[in-house]
């Protein structure tokens, strides 16, 4: 064996080491960092004497029996409200976002810089400033505790990081596919509907799983502006506030439910969420 | 124009040789598609500050709404005054500036990890980020009631090998729990975007700097950490703004509590409006929480156009 190969092999060797380390480092902060997940979701599983016991109980026979409970105890009307205020607020959002985009990238207005930055200033609109007005034109309207409502103040949220998302996936267009377009006689709806949705489909999706998500969660306005009729899954959670009797079961089994869809949604859009999280200033 | 030009070329072409603006009614055609978009923000976020605004200046409980009367800044006198107002300024400083700083910290360390390649990396990754995607108010139940619980809380069996005796965490330290709730909720969102300030080096200049002889170190501290820069900013930023806004855990786990240990501000306003029905003296807290955010979001704005800049 020459030196150079025993340099390389130590070198490797190193290496590995080296990488096993990084590994085991990043693994261990993974299952520190996801163990309340997993903790929640186990949870939901057991027996509440199987819940509440010091120390913890690992092993246990799986029961549906808090799923079943919850279902049981009215949770579909707050699962519908929910349903009905993301994917309502999400699919308005898209229909409003994709020409606003439109109009600021790839055939931009006049002016069209203060107005990108206009949208992303209302985003940092603390909710807790505003939902004063928002509760007493709601109340004079008589649309308070009302799903539409809650769905627009979503969309209205939503809005700028759409915009500002939809938009850097517009300038990812190839500028000569639009020109071939202009050249071949393409109207705005045919360019539209034929070249630039077809290529932007991925991130309209990803967009829209970023604006499903943030709905989802919405807990401030959700509770400040509903209370019996369009009340959400977050609101229904507030009934586990107070620990009275054995109860950390059945908790987990809501929360397992109610956090499950977002996590779906998160671990589809993975690839887009850095993206959304900045409002398409990281790629 | 056509409509195929960039932006970037009708910039070049607003100058000194810009053509005359075309007509009127074509160009509120190409302002139309932006018009739907602009009203729903404008109605439902711009316009309900002006009236918190209004009602900043007038004396008004919604329990007694004929006793209204012009306060000038008899609500800003007295909420300033407020002892209670300004421990919830204190306690939304020190909790957005705990937060963000242990975040922070935590996510560069996570970023650098998940940069190198190893073994299950994408697992990891997954992993990781879940804490953001689940639902705060969820999350903050859980914390509450399995996590910090004194009897059979996690953290206490996982302290329990190092001779911790049984913490009741939130009522023993409400505002330490609650930071390390947010930490673990807001590392992954800022992890992600310092991975994806690593992500975008160019490798030809790392490895230039290998073969001459770079330790890792110097290349960290020389070449990624200045190339970092803007990323950690927009994460701290970003990060300040949501989190200066903080209310799911704070309604959920301590109620502000206990006594006004953990109150922050959106809380604070959150129970005059809803409990003491007090509109004047939550809407001039409101303004005050729009001035904290605005003075952060200027230089996260200053920092958007910075990458903006450089994206064109």
């Amino acid at each position: 064996m020459d030196t150079s190969t025993s340099t390389r092999r130590r070198r490797s060797g190193r290496a590995s080491l080296k990488s096993g380390g990084i590994a085991l480092l990043a693994w261990a902060a993974a299952l520190v960092f996801f163990f309340p997940v997993l903790w929640m979701f186990v949870t939901g599983f057991k027996q509440e004497a199987q819940a509440a016991t010091d120390p913890p109980t690992f092993v246990f026979a799986p029961t549906l029996d808090q799923f079943e409970a919850i279902l049981g105890r009215d949770f579909t009307p707050f699962l519908l409200n929910s349903l009905m205020a993301s994917i309502g607020s999400t699919l308005l959002v898209i229909v409003l976002a994709l020409p606003a985009a439109y109009a600021l990238s790839l055939r931009p207005i006049p002016g069209w810089k203060d107005s990108l930055f206009f949208f992303i200033s209302t985003r940092f609109m603390p909710p807790a400033a505003i939902i004063l007005p928002l509760y007493i034109i709601a109340n004079n309207a008589g649309v308070l505790d009302n799903v539409t409502m809650l769905s627009l103040i979503y969309t209205a949220m939503n809005l700028p990081i759409a915009v500002w998302m939809i938009r850097s996936f517009l300038l990812e267009v190839p500028t000569a596919v639009l020109e071939a377009a202009k050249v071949d006689g393409a109207g705005f709806f045919t360019e539209l509907r034929r070249i630039i949705l077809p290529m932007i489909a991925p991130g309209l999706a990803a967009t829209a799983l970023i604006c499903f998500i943030f709905a989802w969660n919405e807990f401030f306005f959700a509770v400040s502006l509903t209370s019996t009729r369009a009340a959400t899954v977050p609101v229904f959670l507030t009934g586990f506030i107070t620990s009275e009797g054995l109860f950390l079961a059945r908790l987990s089994a809501a929360a397992t439910m109610a956090a499950f869809p977002v996590i779906l949604a998160g671990w589809i859009a993975q690839k887009w969420l850095v993206r959304g999280l900045t409002m398409g200033a990281v790629k | 124009m056509t409509a195929t030009e960039t932006p970037a070329a009708a910039l070049r072409r607003r100058g000194p040789g810009a053509p005359a603006k075309p007509p009127l009614a074509e160009r509120w055609s190409r302002r139309g598609p932006l018009l739907p978009a602009l009203l729903v923000v404008v109605v439902l976020t711009q316009l309900p500050f002006v009236a918190t605004l209004y009602y900043s200046f007038q004396d008004r409980n919604l329990l007694r709404p004929d006793e209204t009367s012009f306060a000038g800044f008899g609500n800003y006198a007295e909420v300033l005054g407020d002892a209670a107002f300004r421990g919830a300024v204190l306690n939304t400083v020190f909790l957005t500036a705990a937060v963000v700083l242990a975040s922070i910290v935590l996510a560069i360390a996570l970023a650098v990890l998940l940069d190198q390649k190893f073994l299950g990396r994408n697992v990891v990754r997954t992993l990781l980020i879940t804490p953001f995607l689940v639902m705060p108010a969820a999350a903050a139940l859980i914390w509450k009631h399995a996590v910090f619980n004194p009897l059979f809380g996690t953290l206490n069996w996982a302290l329990s090998p190092f001779g911790v005796e049984k913490v009741d965490w939130v009522s023993e330290h409400p505002m330490f729990s609650l930071v390390l709730m947010l930490v673990w909720q807001w590392t992954p969102f800022m992890m992600l975007i310092v991975l994806a300030g690593l992500q975008s080096q160019d490798t030809e200049i790392l490895e230039a700097a290998r073969v001459d002889g770079a330790g890792p170190f110097t290349i960290f501290a020389r070449i990624t950490f200045p190339q970092l820069r803007r990323f950690i900013e927009l994460a701290i930023l970003l990060g300040s703004i949501f989190i200066v806004q903080t209310f799911d855990p704070i309604y959920l786990v301590t109620q502000g509590g206990p006594g006004q240990a953990t109150t922050n501000l959106p809380y604070f306003i959150y129970q005059r409006t809803f409990r003491a029905f007090e509109v004047g003296e939550a809407a001039a807290a409101g303004v005050v929480v729009v001035i904290a955010t605005i003075a952060i979001a200027t230089f996260a704005l200053r920092l958007f156009a910075s990458m903006f800049r450089e994206e064109r």
